[in-house]
């Protein structure tokens, strides 16, 4: 039986040793892991906790990501409840089996440290990864801090599990800004944590000889167009369950998600939508806006990424005049992939905001409060003359001469 | 809000003093923040680390700031590395040295102008004499703890007793001399 840890009521934890910790406490069956920078010390950490005999669970070391993942679906399909850690070219080589885990409907939870790219080799932090798992089919749920890391892997383990899910989710928080900056958490209890997300309830289980099954059958033309219809509305309709958690979760602890978190929006004029840590500075940036220039700033972020919350960020945006979309990943050869997706939402809407579409902080470039006031100000002129006065997609915190493509063919 | 920037080499400690100082203000009732600049930065390297402390939940997650407090625990990289970069008039400078003040500052012409906001306190002299090894972070938290008179000598040793529990006795009593000694040393 695994021993208890003895918590304070406020830790001072990094991101990565705060989702070490709710690894650990949701008891996990089986961590199938291959260490990569800055997502290293998730598993550094769950080693160190297998070793010291605080988990029951098995702790697989394996040859490569992909073998990591591979071992994650088997696991799961057993019958247990599974869960890893990755960053970066170690995501890139889990993709190929993201699609296994998800179309055989297996519930992994998944801890993504974003980082950027190669090439360039880069360890610090962008969203290159977190884009590249999008269309994959996991629930995708993105923290902003380390305590969101560590709450958002709870929820992730109880939308995942549940029957009306059955889908793999993962947890993204920013490589070095939230991995490995440390603040104040606020940890559960062993017990309280545990009694959360409750016992595994394995759904046909390879394990159970008396009903045998099949995962990753087969299917040509005749099944597969349904197989990934149905897999695409379980996660469209996972929203439900999410919205259920989030509120289960608030009545625990008092803290509060939304899959759209709305900040300073009441009275808004402008708003950035971004992801990540820089959600948290550019509220701050939006404050300071308020307090000292009279500007009517707010942020707008998505908690879930997937399925994505087009009716919540409709809402979300609908009495803004100006709208600036955050993209920390190189779109490489078009728009920014939030900024398409926020503005198809926005233009099935009546009041179609100017929107426009900012790169930034790619390989961990620093994104300042001045940054973001620099963005909000652009956007307050925007909605002064009623046309986007800018080019539509430009590059925040970008050495060189000033890079940007497309204008607008709407005029005031 | 207080901001405070370490500078220091990969291994000598930043990170870690950073994260104890965190954990140590954190005891308090403050909201801290603790980070440092590298990932492949090899032993050695010129690093910083970075320290935010506020009232209120920080949810500043740049590392661009205007440091309250530079903390230097290497004696070379007041030489070498850029410690007054974005300062304020307020900027409060601690540099391990082995020199005395009036010497460092005749040596670095970005302090001349400085001189009653910079201290000087040797933390390698004292992490060799009290921990037996040059790992000058402890020994700069006492001098910290001086200058800026945010706590009560005991009250931090206290808390940092209990963020070094883990280790043997000794090496808890090592750094509870080396930030004490670096506390009455620092000028």
């Amino acid at each position: 039986m695994a021993e208890k840890m003895e918590l304070n009521d406020v830790e001072v934890w990094d991101g990565n040793y705060a989702a070490a910790q709710a690894l650990r406490q949701a008891q996990v069956d089986v961590v199938a892991a291959y260490p990569i920078t800055p997502s290293t010390p998730i598993v550094e950490n769950y080693g160190a906790f297998v070793a010291n005999g605080y988990i029951d669970g098995e702790f697989v070391m394996v040859e490569s990501e992909h073998g990591a993942m591979s071992t994650c679906v088997g696991a799961a399909a057993a019958g247990g409840r599974v869960a890893t850690a990755t960053s970066s070219q170690g995501f890139l080589l889990m993709v190929e089996v993201l699609y296994q885990a998800s179309g055989m409907r297996l519930p992994i939870v998944l801890n993504v440290v974003n980082r950027a790219l190669a090439s360039p080799l880069n360890v610090r932090g962008d969203h290159g990864d977190m884009y590249a798992g999008r269309d994959s089919g996991w629930i995708q749920l993105d923290a902003f801090n380390a305590q969101e890391a560590y709450d958002l892997n709870f929820c992730a383990f109880k939308i995942a599990e549940d029957i009306n899910v059955r889908l793999p989710a993962m947890v993204h928080q920013d490589g070095f800004l939230t991995s490995h900056t440390a603040q104040n958490v606020s940890p559960l209890s062993d017990d309280e944590a545990y009694a959360f997300i409750g016992d595994y309830k394995p759904v046909e289980e390879m394990l159970d000889f008396s009903k045998a099954v099949t995962y990753g059958a087969q299917t040509e033309e005749d099944w597969h167009y349904e197989h990934k219809a149905k897999q695409h509305r379980a996660l469209m309709d996972s929203y439900v369950v999410i919205d259920r958690v989030f509120e289960e979760f608030k009545q625990k602890t008092g803290r509060e998600y939304k899959r759209v978190e709305s900040y300073l929006m009441e009275d808004a004029e402008v708003a950035i939508v971004a992801l990540g840590s820089t959600v948290e500075t550019a509220i701050q940036a939006a404050q300071e806006l308020r307090d000292n220039e009279g500007l009517k700033a707010g942020v707008v972020a998505p908690r879930c990424f997937r399925p994505f919350p087009f009716n919540e960020i409709r809402d979300a945006l609908a009495d803004v005049k100006a709208v600036a979309v955050l993209d920390r990943s190189c779109p490489m050869g078009a728009m920014g992939a939030l900024f398409n997706e926020v503005s198809a939402a926005m233009y099935t809407t009546p009041s179609r905001p100017l929107i426009t579409n900012f790169i930034y902080g790619l390989g961990g470039r620093d994104f300042s409060l001045e940054d973001a006031k620099h963005i909000f100000r652009e956007q307050k002129g925007h909605a002064d003359v009623g046309y986007i006065t800018t080019h539509i997609q430009q590059f925040s915190g970008l050495r060189g001469p000033k890079l940007g493509f497309y204008e607008t063919k709407r005029s005031k | 809000m207080i901001e405070i920037r370490w500078h220091s080499r990969a291994g000598q400690g930043a990170v870690t003093g950073a994260k104890g100082l965190g954990d140590v203000v954190s005891r308090t009732g403050k909201q801290v923040q603790a980070f440092a600049l590298y990932g492949s930065a090899k032993r050695g390297a010129a690093m910083r680390a970075y320290n935010r402390i506020d009232d209120k939940p920080i949810i500043n997650h740049a590392k661009f700031m205007l440091p309250d407090y530079v903390l230097v625990i290497d004696p070379a990289l007041a030489f070498t590395d850029n410690i007054t970069e974005n300062d304020k008039p307020e900027t409060k400078y601690i540099i391990t040295t082995h020199l005395d003040k009036k010497e460092l500052i005749a040596q670095i012409p970005e302090l001349q102008d400085k001189q009653d906001r910079v201290y000087v306190v040797d933390c390698m002299q004292i992490s060799l004499d009290t921990i037996g090894r040059a790992i000058p972070n402890a020994p700069m938290l006492g001098a910290f703890v001086k200058v800026s008179g945010m706590f009560e000598l005991e009250d931090f040793l206290e808390s940092m007793k209990r963020v070094l529990a883990k280790f043997p006795q000794k090496i808890i009593d090592a750094n509870m001399a080396a930030i004490t000694r670096a506390y009455n040393e620092v000028n």
